[in-house]
Formats: structure tokens, C-alpha cells, sequence
């Protein structure tokens, strides 16, 4: 009992900020102690797995542990690599930024993994990259991204903007005519930057500024009633409206129950999503979002053979009949099996080696198509938007005839709208400059 | 098959008949089973207008059908319905189908343009239906298209209505169509604008406005009606924004309530606070599942199920807290933050791996989703609810502070600990007991917050920051000021977001906090007396 002791003094405040940094000094620290799986031995090679298993993003990526470890287990089944069998590296980064870093480096330069698989989140990435850089390691980055970045040791198998997010705002135009637009997001680089790459790709398509209405919110927002109402009185101007959501993670929630609950309907104000799948509306009811859409390169309900297949090896492998897939999972799966033929084509599992093998490397992906690897380290991939169905499932109301190639630097961004990425020989530059034919950066040293 | 689909768009726009007109309705409807592409969608979308003018006995049947996604089509073009059982029966002629398999068809798909076209003609349709909501429901459906097609039928649907909201509704939807018809009068499209304005709500306005930018009479008095609705909701949106305050601050107090009895009566700083919430939603989550496996006929109320069952299981964790840990802390809040929050990360990790990460599902009882009007306002039920219970729980923990034994014996430890010894009080057993009725409200918290927030092991670090918030911001150890404390944030949080945007709004709230604590550094209303001063 301590009634008789101010609790929130001043000193004590001053107090509690030392103890809370204490605190996450220690929180990284028994982190970082956690063993990783094996030491280094001769006759296997490692393949590093860095996804969050705890914290925040334990939602979204321990999915993809599973799915890498699924991957890995496959390849050995069918002998292995190289005539070595691959061995899993698996670390909790625990959805903290600095400490992606250091496990980073500890999978490269302790574990000697060839290759890591792993990040979410655009600001994980953006924290292991100097170290990826530096120690001329090998990531194979999983998710959709804002663009705008071309590194020579990374390897981006989810969809830029242009894959994914201009595809969907075209969608909307054509079929659903909508002239007004609310661009709603969290608060932080993904959405910042892709609103701003919408905002003047809109604007190209004539949209006037008053049609266009930016909203940010904090990260885990709960409340959205005012948020809703004003997007229904945006929308009550005479003029077909959307909501284009880069929303992320748990916020979605709250959000479309939110959506669903003042009635809005997709018929009314469709919101077309670029961070919901099949995983994040496993918590919802989805009765009331029927026709919301989303915009990935793949869907659990792709009718292809291939995809039937590893749902149903996904199935066995985690044992759980309930479990679903989504578009990062095959970013992964496409991502290992082009290591896999990209080590293959360079007999080694050297990095520079392996880097320079990639490029051009295609193989087969869910959709029933084939993705390759371009110079620019991004692949191929055919956009499809799909439509919330009561099962939480999407169907398919519209796919690109092609395979669309990713645009890493906006074409719609005046300080990008110059620059190409080509890690082949000679250029081996991440941003060229087209116009005054400089290297501006990225180039290897 | 773009050709293919192309022709049959060709036969169904120039064949005339009605008869004919059926024929190709279903044909055309199979389009997008059979291939994704705007075309096919549009056929299918001309498919359903045809087929609902066509006059056919099954059109409502057919149409009902895609709207649940039980129409399927084969390669051929042939329709068939899906029936509850697995089997299937000829859309055309409604006979059993029995060698037609899963394996034969495909689905119709919808998209949203679709979907709106069913909408619309399922309106009209079922403008003749004999039960009132049906009709109501058919006239919201017409209203949202205003399509002119459907004046001929609005006209014989109004003059039969009985029905004053149905056919108040009616009217405006005779009204919308009007305005969107070429060939209305002018003054029949004066008095349309007329029936709209009245009607003052944001449909109204969005059908309005569209002509708000017209030349002549028309376009000049729906410019005049859009400023009036739009005066009308302003003064409504006041209002709004209190009654999303109050919601948004229930929430906060509801979260805050057990709080304020850890750590406002009692003096914990608990960090794992917010998990006790989190284990009340989990635990409506697990009442839910064995309802639904062994008592479905009670699954409407297992929420009022949850709430004691939550309330027991986070108050004997709460119990269980203070005896192990708690009790050897106090008089240490460094260590006490410490120790809670490192709690706060194991319970977090242990609902992780008996859970999993994902959310989970937890339902929304019928009769909390969905929302009324009420004037100008919006009123989601799961938020007046929420209200309602916010306050029915405060209430009740203040009557059991007040009333009953425990609740004096909890007063008297806090007021003079060493005189409620010597009176012969259990000094420790209260304190156990404190701690697990601060608890078991935050556990009944869960349960309301289920119905809003993910249930997913993150939950409670969201409410944590808040709740400390409203409890300093209230004065410590003082229901009424937790109460007032976390109404006022909401308030001002609902009025600031639509001003400075939800992030900034966030951070005036707390600066603003700041400054009123270190003006007052006990809060709205400091307790006063002895206990203080000692």
C-alpha cells in the first residue's frame, strides 16, 4: 500500500523514463540471447529466417516462418542443394526494429547463412538494409512496398506500387467510375509514400484536389467513428467515391467493423485494400464487408492446379485443416525456389556469385504463370483484385492479361521519375539517373 | 471465349420479345462463371436488367439467387440454382437436376456493379411483396439506384401502399428516379428536389448534389437544398461528435475502471493491467466456442454469459498475481512497474502459444450490430451498448464500494492500514481481494471490447497508456473523477480528430494532459483528508 507515497512525483517520473529504458535495454538483450538454432557445420547450408515470432507483427509473420520452414523441409526431401541439405536459421526479431538489425547480422556473419528470408514491415527492412549492405549479404524481402528503393543485396518479391496499388485505383475508375477519392492510411513510410505516389497519379488522371481526401491514423487505431462518418460525408457529394486503405495491420479490424456497422456498403463507398488478406480478415465477420476489395498477386482462391497443391501441402504441414494462405506466403514461395535455381545456376552459394545468377532467373508461381527476376532485383507479377466474400474468402473480378513488371522508382514522383535500377554489368547501379547518366546511389563500391 | 461473350452481349442487346428477351437473359447471366473480364460482367449486369423487365415467373427467383451466390452455370450456358441440400435444380424451369454435380458447374460471379444491378432489380421486384419490411427494404433499394426504369412500378407500388414509412420512402425514391429521368417536367423535378430536402439526410444530399451544378430552376434550387441539408447536418454533427466522445470515453472507462481500483485505491502501478483486459476477451472467445459446440440455442446471449465468466477468471488471475508477486512489492512502485510489466510480456506470450497469433473471432450478437437514425444522428448499437454497460459497471463497483462489506473493509484498509488491523481486518486477504476485483472489471472490460477491438494477445498494450491516463487525469483513487476524466478525453479526442487529424489530435491530448497535471498534479479531483496528507 502506498497511498502515503506520491506516485508520480517529478523525481519519480524522471525515475520511471531510467527504469523504462532499462527495460528495453534488457528486453533486447534476452532477445538477442536466444540461441540460434545450430552452430555452423560442414555439410549443410543455412538459409536465415527473420520474422517477428513475438510482439506486434507476430500476427503476420510467424505465418512465414512456417512457410519457409515447410519450403525448406520440401527441398530436402527432394535432396537438397548443391548436394548439401539446407538447415533453417530461425531468430525472433520481436517486431523491434534495432533488434532486426542485430539479428540480422548475427544470421550473416555468425550463422554464415547464404540467404535470409524475412521483414514485414517497411521500417524492419529499412534497418537491416545498411547491414545487408555491409556485410554483402543475400534478403529476400516477402511483402508489397512503397518502392522508391533498389538495393544490389536485396531481392523484393512483393509487389511495388505499381504492381499493386495503381492496377487497383484503375480497377475503380474503370469499372466502378468512381471521381472521389479518400486515401486513409496509418501513420508511417509505407502509406505516406504510396498515398503520395496515388496523389499524383490521380492528379495526372484529372482528378481535382478537392476529390482527393488524405487521412492518417496512429498505428492500432480502435476508434473510428468520426473517421467513418466523415468518409460517408466525403462520399455524399453527388460523385462515386472510394476509399483506397493503406491501413495497417491490426487497425483493419476496428476499422471495417466500423464500415460495416454505419452501413456503408461496397455498393455505396467500395474500399479497395492493399495490407488485407486472407489472414487478417480470420478475426472478423465479413458478412457486412461483402464487396470490399483488395488488391495482391495472389489469392487463396486462385483456381490453378499449382495452388490447389500447396494449400493442401500448407495444410498437412501445419497440421491445421483451418489454416489459409496469402499473397507474402508466395512472394516466399517464389523467393526460395529462385535462390534455389539461382544457387544452382552459380554452383556456389557465394554471395556475388549467387546476386549476379539471379537476375533473369523465372520460375513458376501459383497463378498459374511464371515470375522471373528482373535486373532491377524485383520480379514479375500479374495483379489481381479480388472482392470480400461472406467466408472470408476473396473471388477474382479481375486479373491483368500479363505479367506486370515493378517500376522500383515512381515514374509519378518528381525527384524519382529519372531513375532506373539495373544490377547487371555494367550499369550495377540501384539508381541511375536516366537524364544526366550519373549513378546518384546504390552503386557498388 | 471474349467473342463468345461479346455475341451473346450482341444477341441479348438487339433481340426483341420478352420470351426471347428471358432466353438470353440466362444466357447472358452465365458469362462470368465461365470467364473474369469486364465484359462478362456486363453481360451478366444486362443479364439481370433484361431478365427483371422480361416479366418472367423465375426472374425474382433467378436474381435472388445470384444475390446468395447459389447460381451456378456450365460450360454450355445452362443455369442452375444450388439448393441448401448440395443438389441442384434448372434455373429456367425450376425441376431437379440430378446428374448435374459439383464438379460440372461453376459459380456466377459477382462484382460490386453487379451486385447494385441485383440490388435495383430485386427493388423493383419486390415493391409488390406482401410484408412491409420487404417492401421498405425493396424502396431503400430504389432509392439508392434512382433508376428511371423503375417509375412505372414505383407509380403502381405507391398507389397501393398502405404503409406511411413505406410509402413516405416510396416517395422519395419516385423522387430520386424523377431527378435522374430525361424526360420529366420541370416541375415534377422541382417537387422531387422538394421531397428530397426534406428528407435532409446524406443520400439525399449525394443524389442532390449531383445536380447542384445544373443551370435553370432544377440545378438552382438543389444548390439551395444541398446548403440547407448541409446546414441541418452541421448542427446534427455537434451532436455527433459528443455522442462519439461519450462512446470513444466509455471505452476509456471502461478500460480504466479496474484501474482506478489498482491503481487509484490501492496504489499499483500495474502494467498488466491491460492483459487482464485481453484475458477477458479471450475468455468471451472460449464461451462463445463451447456455446456454439454445446448450448447453440443459447449462443444469442453468451456475451451476457461472458461477462461473469470473465470477471471470475481475471479476478483468480488478478488473486493469484498479488499473492505470488504483488505482495512482496508493495511500497516499491520502481520495482513493482518492473516486475508487472515483464508480467504483462508472459501473459502476452503465454495466450500467444495456447492461442496462436492470429485474432480470433469473436461474434456480434445480432442485436448489437448494425446502427439507427435518430434526427440527424447515427447510432451504432454496439456502441450504445457499450455506453450502457460502461456505466452499469461503474455504478455497480461504486455500490460495492459503498454497500457492501468487502467494500468497507477495502475502504478502511486504504484509509489507515494499521487501524484496520487492529480492528481485526485481514490486512493481506483484503488486499488479495482488491487487486482481483480491479482485475476481474478489467476482465468484464475484455468482454465489451471484443465486440470493437481485435481479440488478438496485442489488445491490451493499445488500453494500457489510455487507462493510466484517465486515472491520473480523474485525480487517483476517485471513481467519480475516473468517470469524468475519461468522458472529457473522449469528448475532446472526437472534437480535436476532425480539426487536427487523428495523430495530431492524439498528441494535442496528451500535451494538453500534461499541462493540466502539472498544474494539478492529483487530477480533476484530488482526494482529500488524512490518507493524502500521511
Amino acid at each position: 500500500m502506498s497511498l502515503d507515497e506520491p506516485i508520480l512525483s517529478r523525481r519519480g517520473l524522471g525515475r520511471l523514463g531510467v527504469a523504462a529504458a532499462t527495460l528495453a535495454a534488457v528486453g533486447a538483450v534476452k532477445a538477442a540471447s536466444t540461441p540460434a538454432e545450430a552452430q555452423a557445420t560442414g555439410g549443410t547450408i543455412k538459409v536465415g529466417v527473420l520474422h517477428s515470432l513475438s510482439g506486434t507483427m507476430a500476427i503476420s509473420e510467424t505465418t512465414l516462418k512456417d512457410v519457409m520452414l515447410m519450403l525448406i523441409e520440401q527441398q530436402n526431401k527432394k535432396g537438397g542443394l548443391l548436394g548439401k541439405k539446407l538447415e533453417a536459421v530461425v531468430v525472433d526479431p520481436a517486431s523491434n526494429w534495432p533488434l532486426f538489425a542485430e539479428k540480422a547480422r548475427q544470421l550473416i556473419s555468425v550463422d554464415k547463412c547464404a540467404a535470409v528470408f524475412g521483414c514485414w514491415t517497411s521500417v524492419s527492412r529499412k534497418s537491416v538494409l545498411p547491414v545487408f549492405e555491409e556485410l554483402n549479404g543475400i534478403l529476400f524481402y516477402p511483402v508489397q512496398y512503397e518502392g522508391q528503393e533498389c538495393s544490389r543485396n536485396v531481392f523484393y518479391t512483393g509487389a511495388a506500387p505499381n504492381q499493386q496499388a495503381i492496377p487497383a485505383v484503375d480497377y475503380l475508375m474503370k469499372e466502378n467510375k468512381v471521381k472521389r477519392w479518400v486515401l486513409a492510411g496509418t501513420d508511417y513510410v509505407y502509406p505516406r509514400t504510396t498515398n503520395q505516389i496515388l496523389e499524383a497519379y490521380l492528379k495526372m488522371k484529372g482528378v481535382a484536389q478537392e476529390d482527393i481526401m488524405i487521412n492518417y491514423t496512429p498505428f492500432g487505431q480502435s476508434d473510428w467513428q468520426n473517421i467513418v462518418s466523415s468518409i460517408k460525408t466525403f462520399g455524399s457529394a453527388g460523385k462515386k467515391t472510394a476509399v483506397v486503405s493503406t491501413i495497417n495491420g491490426d487497425a483493419n479490424v476496428p476499422f471495417y467493423k466500423e464500415l460495416g456497422n454505419q452501413g456503408i456498403k461496397a455498393t455505396d463507398i467500395p474500399v479497395v485494400a492493399f495490407s488485407v488478406g486472407e489472414e487478417e480478415l480470420a478475426g472478423v465477420d465479413t458478412k457486412p464487408l461483402l464487396g470490399h476489395l483488395a488488391a495482391w498477386n495472389y489469392f487463396e482462391s486462385v483456381d490453378t492446379r499449382e495452388n490447389k497443391a500447396f494449400i493442401k501441402e500448407w495444410k498437412a504441414f501445419t497440421k491445421n485443416p483451418k489454416r489459409t494462405t496469402n499473397d507474402p506466403m508466395e512472394a516466399h514461395y517464389i523467393g526460395f525456389n529462385m535462390w534455389v535455381k539461382g544457387v544452382e545456376k552459380a554452383g556456389t552459394t557465394d554471395p556475388d556469385a549467387v546476386i549476379d545468377a539471379l537476375i533473369g532467373v523465372s520460375v513458376p508461381n501459383l497463378s498459374g504463370g511464371y515470375s522471373a527476376l528482373m535486373p532491377n532485383h524485383h520480379i514479375t507479377k500479374p495483379v489481381l483484385i479480388g472482392e470480400i466474400q461472406p467466408d472470408g474468402q476473396f473471388n477474382i473480378v479481375s486479373e491483368t492479361p500479363g505479367l506486370v513488371v515493378a517500376q522500383e522508382w515512381s515514374p509519378y514522383v518528381e525527384d524519382t521519375k529519372d531513375l532506373i535500377g539495373d544490377w547487371r554489368a555494367p550499369l550495377k547501379c540501384g539508381a541511375f539517373n536516366v537524364k544526366t547518366g550519373t549513378c546518384t546511389s546504390g552503386k557498388k563500391a | 471465349m471474349p467473342r463468345l461473350i461479346a455475341l451473346l452481349l450482341l444477341i441479348v442487346l438487339v433481340l426483341p420479345g420478352s420470351r426471347a428477351h428471358a432466353d438470353d437473359a440466362y444466357d447472358a447471366l452465365s458469362a462470368s462463371a465461365l470467364a473474369i473480364s469486364p465484359e462478362s460482367f456486363d453481360s451478366v449486369r444486362h443479364g439481370i436488367e433484361q431478365l427483371a423487365e422480361s416479366g418472367d415467373p423465375r426472374a425474382a427467383v433467378v436474381i435472388g439467387a445470384l444475390h446468395d451466390g447459389t447460381l451456378y452455370a456450365n460450360d454450355d450456358h445452362a443455369l442452375f440454382i444450388q439448393q441448401p441440400d448440395g443438389s441442384y435444380v434448372d434455373a429456367h424451369t425450376g425441376a431437379k437436376a440430378p446428374d448435374v454435380t459439383d464438379d460440372d458447374v461453376k459459380k456466377v460471379r459477382v462484382n460490386n456493379a453487379v451486385r447494385s444491378a441485383i440490388d435495383a432489380a430485386l427493388g423493383g421486384l419486390q415493391l409488390f411483396a406482401p410484408d412491409a419490411p420487404t417492401r421498405l427494404h425493396a424502396a431503400t433499394a430504389v432509392f439508392t439506384s434512382h433508376d428511371p426504369a423503375a417509375l412505372p412500378a414505383l407509380k403502381k407500388a405507391l398507389a397501393k401502399e398502405s404503409d406511411p414509412a413505406v410509402k413516405r420512402l416510396m416517395e422519395q425514391a419516385q423522387a430520386a428516379a424523377l431527378l435522374s429521368a430525361p424526360d420529366a417536367s420541370e416541375a415534377e423535378k422541382l417537387d422531387a428536389v422538394a421531397t428530397l430536402r426534406a428528407r435532409g439526410d446524406q443520400d439525399a444530399r449525394s443524389v442532390l448534389s449531383a445536380l447542384a451544378g445544373q443551370s435553370g430552376p432544377v440545378g438552382t434550387a438543389a444548390a439551395a437544398a444541398v446548403v440547407s441539408i448541409d446546414h441541418f447536418l452541421q448542427i446534427w454533427s455537434v451532436a455527433q461528435s459528443v455522442y462519439y466522445g461519450i462512446s470513444l470515453g466509455s471505452v476509456l472507462l471502461l478500460a480504466a475502471a479496474g484501474l482506478a481500483i489498482t491503481f487509484g485505491v490501492m496504489g499499483v502501478i500495474n502494467m498488466a493491467h491491460g492483459e487482464m483486459v485481453m484475458i477477458g476477451a479471450y475468455v468471451t472467445f472460449v464461451v462463445q466456442q463451447l456455446m456454439h459446440a454445446y448450448l447453440p440455442s443459447l449462443y444469442g446471449i453468451s456475451l451476457l454469459i461472458a461477462v461473469p465468466m470473465a470477471f471470475l477468471v481475471s479476478g483468480a488471475v488478478g488473486v493469484v498475481i498479488e499473492r505470488s508477486l504483488i505482495r512482496w512489492l508493495y511500497g516499491r512502485p520502481l520495482e513493482t512497474l518492473l516486475a508487472t510489466w515483464g508480467l504483462s510480456l508472459v501473459l502476452q506470450q503465454v495466450v500467444r502459444s495456447l492461442f496462436g497469433a492470429n485474432n480470433q473471432d469473436v461474434d456480434t450478437p445480432g442485436w448489437m450490430s448494425g446502427a439507427f437514425q435518430l434526427g440527424g444522428l447515427t447510432l451504432t448499437w454496439n456502441r450504445l451498448y457499450i455506453i450502457i454497460f460502461a456505466f452499469l459497471v461503474v455504478a455497480a463497483l461504486m455500490a460495492a464500494l459503498r454497500y457492501t462489506p468487502l467494500g468497507l473493509r477495502m475502504r478502511a484498509v486504504t484509509q489507515n492500514r494499521r487501524m484496520a488491523a487492529a480492528m481485526g481486518i485481514r490486512t493481506p486477504w483484503i488486499d488479495a481481494l482488491t487487486f482481483g476485483l480491479g482485475s476481474g472489471i478489467a476482465g468484464i472490460a475484455g468482454v465489451a471490447l471484443s465486440q470493437i477491438d481485435n481479440v488478438s494477445p496485442n489488445l491490451g498494450q493499445g488500453y494500457i497508456i489510455d487507462s493510466f491516463m484517465v486515472v491520473v487525469f480523474g485525480g487517483v483513487g476517485n471513481l467519480w473523477g475516473t468517470t469524468l476524466g475519461a468522458l472529457t478525453l473522449g469528448i475532446v479526442n472526437k472534437f480535436l480528430e476532425p480539426i487536427a487529424g487523428a495523430v495530431l489530435g492524439k498528441i494535442i491530448v496528451l500535451v494538453l494532459l500534461i499541462l493540466f497535471v502539472q498544474r494539478n498534479p492529483r487530477g480533476m479531483f484530488p482526494l482529500k483528508g488524512r490518507a493524502v496528507e500521511a
